[in-house]
């Protein structure tokens, strides 16, 4: 039998290179660019806004400049002689111009918990979600007279309504709206904040917002002064006014103290000694807060 | 044999090498041999051009340990900064002795050190640099780092920076 020889037939063309070509370099986008000055994305306020530990600034959380984006998160204690109180939380900051972000705040009753008929140890827990728009100006740059202004809104849910309604508060949920003017005078070496807060929150909303007599809206004022020493450090003095809506207890403004240490560009730790006065027929409730906030 | 050379002689006598920088019309620029900086466009001198008015008195010329302290501090500002990948690209095609030389003047001159600035203002000479925030504040931490080196007080650093801060609105461009 005449068998044909078909020639073989090379198969070419599929060993060629068809593999992945070695990257061309990647553009250089750094997303996370990091490139904000030392401390002046603020530090984590019980919150979880920007600011200065209690009381909330103009600043955008995150290491970001305005060409990238940066993340933050802080853990806050706060020890009090009737309570201890929680902070943690997380933040996104885009651009240098927006800030998105959640805390969770837990206040342990301790012995309290037992007079007030909940139980020893009794916590009250609220979440906190916030976003805070820059609108004008620049913290450290442009017009020295200009200030960074931010404007803001704070949604916060106590997750023990039932508690919060039985002390008096018309709502275990609420809003605050804020707007921020916040300035570094470098002449002086200065930070000068100031807040106002429209707010119905009693004891920051832990026992809930408003009360039958009181169910509206009330103006406050956040003020912060802060001076940098050396490089890495900061302190200051902080006042915030609140309402005093509830019938069964007063409720005092807050103070604090604070110095601020970056331990490195992404670390700073803030110690504080606060002053909270009467919360929740407890008075003087002055203590200690140590606040750690990782940033980048 | 004779014939391929006379090809190839010939060849190279019809086509001449090509000049590609005449051909793009670029100029070689050559350093001036006294102050080793290249040549440029001309422009008014003036001492605004320096974007901030300077100290009164001596106080800040001495925290900076006078000209020769403000002198290592420009060098060595520009020196990092060229060095640090972060802003290093903006610095590629600079004349970086014109640079050394003007950021002396304007911080001798805005730190009222006895220097007059001779060089452009701050708009001009950022114009096509394509300068953002995070670099500016690059070279803040350069400028931070070479004070401290040369032991400037923290707060006369900030006071200095305080005069420089401003100048963003020119400087950052994009």
């Amino acid at each position: 039998m005449d068998q044909l020889a078909f020639p073989a037939l090379g198969i070419l063309g599929f060993a060629c290179a068809c593999g992945l070509s070695p990257s061309a370099h990647a553009q250089d986008v750094d997303i996370l660019d990091g490139g904000k000055l030392l401390l002046t994305n603020g530090i984590s306020t019980i919150e979880g806004t920007s600011g200065g530990g209690l009381a909330t600034w103009g600043t955008i959380a995150g290491r970001e400049t305005d060409a990238g984006v940066g993340l933050s998160g802080h853990a806050t204690l706060v020890e009090l002689p009737d309570y201890g109180w929680t902070s943690y939380g997380t933040s996104v900051g885009l651009f240098d111009r927006v800030e998105l972000s959640y805390a969770h705040q837990n206040l342990d009753t301790r012995d309290v918990g037992t007079a007030l008929g909940l139980g020893k140890g009794y916590t009250l827990d609220q979440d906190v979600f916030a976003a805070k728009l820059r609108v004008a100006g620049d913290l450290v740059y442009g017009d020295p007279m200009l200030p960074q202004i931010a404007i803001g809104i704070e949604h916060k849910r106590s997750r023990d309504a039932a508690v919060v309604k039985a002390v008096g508060a018309a709502e275990s949920k609420g809003t605050d709206f804020t707007l921020s003017a916040t300035k570094l005078f470098l002449s002086y070496s200065l930070l000068v904040n100031a807040t106002a807060r429209l707010t119905k929150a009693n004891q920051g909303g832990l026992l809930g917002f408003g009360s039958a007599a009181n169910p509206d809206y009330a103006m406050q004022f956040e003020g912060s002064v802060a001076y940098q020493p050396f490089r890495r450090a900061v302190i200051g003095a902080e006042y915030r006014t609140k309402p005093d809506n509830l019938a069964i207890a007063r409720e005092d403004d807050w103070w604090d103290v604070f110095a601020a240490y970056a331990v490195t560009r992404n670390l700073t730790v803030t110690v504080a000694y606060v002053d909270l006065g009467s919360i929740a027929t407890f008075d003087d409730q002055r203590g200690g807060l140590l606040s750690a906030q990782l940033a980048f | 044999m004779f014939l391929l050379a006379a090809v190839l002689l010939l060849q190279s006598a019809a086509e001449p090498p090509v000049d590609w920088d005449k051909e793009f019309g670029v100029e070689e620029k050559v350093r001036d041999p006294v102050t080793g900086e290249f040549p440029i466009e001309p422009y008014v001198r003036d001492n605004h051009n320096a974007g901030a008015k300077p100290f009164e008195g001596s106080a800040m010329a001495d925290a900076f340990g006078g000209r020769e302290g403000i002198r290592r501090i420009a060098d060595r500002t520009v020196d990092l900064s060229e060095a640090d990948a972060r802003i290093a690209a903006i610095f590629a095609s600079h004349d970086m002795v014109r640079l050394k030389r003007t950021l002396f003047e304007q911080f001798c001159y805005i730190l009222n050190a006895g220097c007059d600035y001779s060089g452009r203002d701050m708009a001009a000479s950022h114009k096509d640099l394509g300068v953002q925030t995070r670099d500016m504040n690059a070279l803040v931490e350069n400028l931070q780092q070479a004070m401290r080196e040369q032991g400037v007080a923290f707060s006369a650093q900030n006071r200095f920076l305080s005069k420089l801060a401003p100048m963003s609105r020119d400087v950052i461009t994009r």
